[in-house]
């Protein structure tokens, strides 16, 4: 066991499944020499040569596009995207390419490709650096999108991502890159994608969230009446999204609040709420609420705490849930 | 013909300028250093959010082709953008508190360090993805042509789209070389070549690195280089090449070999670079350069080396000092001023300027002030 940061976790993660296979290879603009925007691919380079851990040109398509390349000739690449707001220009490589080879090729072709992304705000980064796109990809059928809310989880999935067969983009909450240290084991381990996890178990009503946002369900969570039991559940896999877990809480607690950073209309926000009325209604006590981003750009550093969902919000909305 | 040992070279084209142009170009790169220096110690005060890179050292480039070209020209830029604001005419106040993110900004505060934007200026942003702005290059020129043409309104023009040497490699850029070719858009492509696109070297980086002239070459663009350390040069030689780009309405392509003296942001270690380069290139800083001309101090090798002109040594000392206190005085000014603006109001700004018209249903709309329910609860 080692106390790690989510960025050690991941570091550690890349360097074990690096060691274990040499088809696993880094690439992406600075991850070699200066060891990534945020320092998360330090070392590697150092350790596993300049053929392994490749420092690209500004060339997001490219990058994405060379690694799909790379994962069809049974590489196993795992691109570095600097911000969530740079997958813009790779968009067509992922979405038209990566995410529809499997059906385009009717399984002949198989693209293991892990695309590592920081994402979210809370840094007092502008928009573009802030935002949470996660819903867009989850939407684009092909892709697995995760992600992690803490060190041990952020080991146990990237290593599942990087062996599955089929292109996983990897969102790494950037607000809690270095926000607390956990236990990670030293060892290899695996946690499943498509599994959410009971942070906490509950009876009364179910709070569903992920990413940076589980830490502010905890705080919320903190302040709430001893009396009033609450789930937490933390989705780790956006997509494919694990209905079971979600469902048989809900049924459970027939309240359901729902909180994430992205713009709240046609969010994961929205899937989730769509999913508990098909499968819970007849257990629903109250209407699901969602506890999101606005509709808007991501704002400028002064209005950012405004703009994503903190523990006041979240517990505002659990009572208003919890007393409907 | 090798010329007499002792006769001058032919007068430059700044040379002929009066003094009073020549001095606001000093002015100007002044101004910009000051303003960088301040910007960065607030920075670190933690005054000013956001990301923020600064063009300490570049300030050649921004002063000397927009100097070249008129008020009514488009410019568009990358993220590293408080000079080009400042050399287009917006004042040190509005970039200040725009970096603030305070109402008076230039972009009440939405925008922040990289993305100043100044329609009166004719500035039309500077861009956080680096490249996008190489696109909207070709179209504010093609605009500019179809104004001129078709609807038979102004004059030509040409559009002053900068992008940094790591720009070179995107996608964007390549297909606008492309577009701009074709359809003979104006559009003059400026690379800022500070020889780093973050900690990537453009060896590192791009192909043909040492002679970019063939990647203009490929689309048929015309290409010049430029020592970007000396703002006498750049629009000696920029001034030519863009009137002739205007007067036949064709794209341009421009190696402004320059160098940023600061890290890439404002949290760079900078193992990719050693001292002695920076200090190599802070040798030949463009605003030292310029001073010494102006001032003609004549003990100095380098005023002695250039035919005299006749603002050579038109700067008194004092009135150099004067000029260095206004500037100071100026950007204090645009501090104190951000610091006592109003920071924008939640309730109020959070969900404007998203839409031409207020929409609804916009979700913070119906609940973001306080107190208010949910309507279905
Ligand atoms: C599409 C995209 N990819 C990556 C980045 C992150 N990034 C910001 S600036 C930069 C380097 C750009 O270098 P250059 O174009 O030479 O400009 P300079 O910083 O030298 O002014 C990088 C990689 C970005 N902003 N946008
Ligand atoms: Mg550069």
């Amino acid at each position: 066991m080692a106390n790690l940061t989510l960025v050690q976790a991941i570091n550690l993660a890349l360097a074990q499944e690096m060691e274990l296979d040499d088809r696993v290879i880094l690439l992406g603009e600075d991850v070699g020499k200066n060891g990534g925007v945020f320092r998360v691919t330090e070392g590697l380079q150092a350790r596993f040569g300049e053929s392994r851990v490749i420092d690209s040109p500004l060339a997001e398509s490219g990058i994405i596009g060379t690694a799909i390349g790379m994962a069809m000739a049974g590489l196993r690449p795992i691109p570095e995207i600097q911000f969530e707001g740079f997958l813009g220009p790779a968009y067509d490589q992922i979405t038209n390419h990566a995410a529809r080879y499997r059906t385009r090729s009717r399984g002949s072709v198989t693209i293991p490709l892990t695309i590592r992304v920081p994402v979210g705000g809370g840094i007092h980064a502008p928009e573009l650096h802030s935002d949470s796109p996660e819903a867009i990809y989850a939407h684009t059928p092909g892709l697995k999108v995760v992600m992690p809310s803490s060190p041990y989880d952020a080991k146990g999935l990237l290593i599942s991502a990087i062996r599955d067969p089929d292109p996983v983009i990897y969102f790494e909450p950037k607000r809690i890159y270095r926000a607390f240290r956990e236990e990670v084991p030293e060892d290899e381990y695996t946690i499943p994608i498509g599994e959410a996890k009971v942070v906490e178990e509950g009876t009364d009503l179910t709070l569903i969230s992920w990413g940076a946002t589980v830490l502010q369900c905890v705080e919320a969570m903190d302040k709430l009446p001893d009396d009033l039991s609450v789930e937490l559940i933390d989705l780790r896999t956006i997509y494919p999204i694990d209905i079971d877990r979600i469902t048989e809480s809900v049924k459970k607690t027939g309240r359901c609040v729902v909180a994430c950073e992205a713009p709240k209309t046609a969010s994961m926000a929205a899937e989730i709420a769509t999913i508990i009325q098909e499968h819970c209604f007849l257990h629903l006590r109250a209407p699901v609420q969602r506890v999101c981003g606005f509709d808007t750009v991501m704002p400028y550093y002064k209005l950012e705490l405004d703009y994503l969902p903190d523990a006041s919000k979240i517990g505002e909305a659990v009572m208003q849930c919890a007393t409907y | 013909m090798t010329p007499a040992p002792n006769a001058k070279a032919a007068p430059r084209l700044s040379d002929t300028l009066p003094a009073s142009t020549v001095t606001k170009w000093l002015r100007d790169m002044m101004l910009i250093r000051e303003f960088e220096l301040r910007t960065m110690a607030a920075y670190q005060q933690a005054k000013i959010g956001g990301f923020c890179h600064v063009y300490i050292g570049q300030e050649a480039t921004a002063v000397g082709t927009i100097a070249a070209v008129n008020h009514d020209d488009p410019v568009i830029t990358a993220y590293r953008d408080h000079g080009h604001a400042l050399a287009r005419g917006m004042s040190s106040r509005a970039c200040m508190a725009e970096m603030y993110g305070k109402t008076t900004g230039c972009a009440k505060g939405k925008g922040g360090s990289m993305h100043m934007f100044d329609k009166p200026n004719h500035l039309y942003g500077g861009h956080g993805i680096v490249g996008a702005q190489t696109g909207l290059g070709v179209g504010l020129a093609f605009a500019s042509r179809y104004e001129w043409e078709v609807l038979n309104k102004g004059s030509k023009k040409v559009c002053l789209c900068y992008l940094g040497d790591g720009a070179l490699n995107q996608g964007v850029f390549h297909e606008s070389l492309n577009l701009a070719g074709l359809y003979d858009a104006p559009v003059i492509y400026i690379v800022e070549n500070n020889g780093y696109s973050m900690g990537t070297s453009i060896e590192r980086g791009t192909t043909m690195a040492h002679d970019l002239s063939v990647k203009a070459a490929a689309y048929g663009i015309d290409f010049i280089e430029i020592d970007g350390m000396d703002v006498c040069t750049i629009y000696d030689r920029f001034k030519p090449f863009a009137d002739d780009l205007r007067e036949r309405q064709r794209p341009g392509f421009v190696d402004l070999k320059t160098y940023r003296y600061q890290g890439h942001s404002m949290s760079d270690p900078q193992k990719y670079r050693t001292k002695e380069e920076v200090a190599d290139w802070q040798q030949r800083d463009s605003i030292d350069r310029l001073a010494h001309l102006l001032l003609h101090r004549s003990d100095e090798p380098r005023a002695a080396a250039i035919a005299p002109s006749p603002w050579h040594g038109s700067l008194s000392e004092d009135a150099y000092k004067q000029m260095q206190k206004e500037i100071r005085e100026e950007v204090r000014d645009a501090i104190d001023f951000a610091e006592k603006s109003d920071s924008p109001d939640p309730a109020a700004e959070l969900y404007t300027d998203v839409y031409a018209n207020p929409q609804p249903n916009l979700s913070p709309l119906r609940e973001y002030h306080h107190g208010a329910k949910n309507p279905l609860l």
